[in-house]
């Protein structure tokens, strides 16, 4: 039997397969790293930092850190949990989440990370955007004053449902998601209520339409288990893998 | 110090712009309410109907900040509170009121009382007791420090109660999953 190479993850070791990344390595073992934008199903992109762990002494993505390079990744830490607070924070305060309101409320995975987290409030000075939704799709509806810009939408389509249906447009504070047409109106995309990318939003922007709270809040996914319970229920396993 | 020498801890609250629900959630510990009042008496609050608080060990605020007499009052509180809470989702991030904020006052004012049908007989209201509207709703943490929030529209009875048992027994108040909500 083949010995796999492994890590050493907040001191346990975690065996991986050459070419996973650091964050793959970890579900597969049962080892849960907090993350946003991060899907299994889907290339990593790395932009919530989320993940951030540190990997041999350096602050790094667990995402896109090839598990090769660790040696020793350090994740479940008060300092490290702490700067994760303050993102979710701030993705709270940039945008307009009135969870009260939010049809995905009780799903969001956002809202889900702020309650493993423990995030009371978010702190900062909320900015109160001023963020029109698209109604125009007679299934689909856009709210985007609750986009966190992960670009889970942008990769289902495009690897998934090969279209290219979504974007992010602008730079820095400006930056938006935007939809591939000439009017810029969701209805005339392709897209269809039955594509990937309509599935997989973690937030409550691309909602369809008449569901709304057929299942109420109080029974919804989170409101189960934590979402450090369920991402581990929900990662790839090595079930299949031969055990050479 | 034995049980019935102890001070009991003074507690104030109010409700800003707010709908009470949280105060209705509070009222929802039940029986647990005569335990409470075994360790702590309302100063100022809807309760007691007292207008102005004095000192107090901690004080609770339900709602968020829309008008210029939530700040005066949000002050006192702060000036006479050791401890000063937010309870509900419109004192910890606005809530539902601050989903105006970004809609123009003057535009709401007038959709409200001279566009549409109204009782206020085609004028906006002016009388000098009003307190005058704030241009934007804000959350209280951005007018006075806050000590401690209790996210939750309303938060449960069972979230309320384990975090004021938290902090009347001086431990830090920790809202597990099931009592952490935003909704």
């Amino acid at each position: 039997m083949n010995e796999r190479p492994s890590f050493l993850l907040d001191g346990d070791e975690v065996p991986f397969d050459p070419g996973q990344t650091v964050m793959q390595a970890a579900l597969a073992a049962g080892r849960y790293i907090p993350h946003l934008c991060y899907h299994p199903e889907f290339t990593p992109h790395g932009s919530c930092k989320l993940c951030t762990a540190r990997v041999n002494g350096r602050l790094m993505a667990a995402c896109t850190t090839p598990a090769g390079i660790a040696t020793e990744v350090e994740s479940e830490t008060e300092e490290l949990n702490d700067l994760r607070r303050t993102l979710v924070q701030m993705l709270f305060a940039e945008g307009n989440h009135f969870c009260p309101s939010c049809e995905r409320s009780g799903n969001c995975v956002l809202q889900a990370l702020g309650y493993d987290l423990g995030v009371m409030t978010a702190g900062f000075r909320h900015l109160f955007p001023d963020r029109p939704v698209d109604a125009s799709h007679p299934e689909i509806l856009l709210d985007f004053n609750r986009c966190i810009l992960c670009e889970l939408c942008v990769r289902a389509a495009r690897e998934v449902d090969g279209k290219h249906v979504f974007s992010l447009a602008g730079r820095g504070i400006g930056k938006h998601l935007i939809v591939n047409a000439e009017s810029g109106r969701l209805v005339d995309t392709d897209v269809k209520v039955t594509d990937k990318a309509v599935e997989v939003c973690p937030v409550g922007v691309i909602l369809r339409k008449r569901v709304g709270f057929a299942t109420p809040i109080g029974a919804r996914r989170y409101d189960q288990s934590p979402i450090s319970a369920q991402a581990l229920a929900d990662a790839p396993r090595p079930l299949e893998r031969n055990h050479d | 110090m034995t049980e019935g020498t102890r001070r009991k801890l003074k507690v104030a609250t109010t409700s800003l712009a707010g709908c009470f629900g949280c105060h209705m959630s509070l009222l929802d510990i039940d029986e647990r309410l005569f335990l409470l009042l075994e360790r702590i008496e309302f100063d100022r609050s809807p309760l007691t109907d007292i207008k102005h608080c004095g000192p107090c060990d901690i004080g609770i605020i339900e709602g968020g900040i829309c008008n210029a007499e939530n700040v005066h009052v949000l002050r006192e509180f702060r000036a006479n509170c050791k401890i000063l809470v937010a309870m509900g989702a419109c004192a910890v991030t606005g809530g539902l009121p601050a989903q105006r904020n970004h809609l123009d006052l003057g535009l709401c004012l007038q959709e409200v009382y001279l566009t549409d049908p109204g009782v206020a007989q085609g004028m906006i209201p002016n009388d000098p007791e009003l307190p005058l509207p704030l241009d934007k709703v804000h959350p209280l943490h951005e007018v006075v420090k806050i000590d401690y929030f209790i996210p939750g529209c309303p938060p449960s009875a069972d979230a309320i109660w384990k975090f004021l048992t938290d902090l009347i027994e001086g431990r830090t108040p920790k809202l597990g999953h099931g009592l952490i909500h935003y909704d």
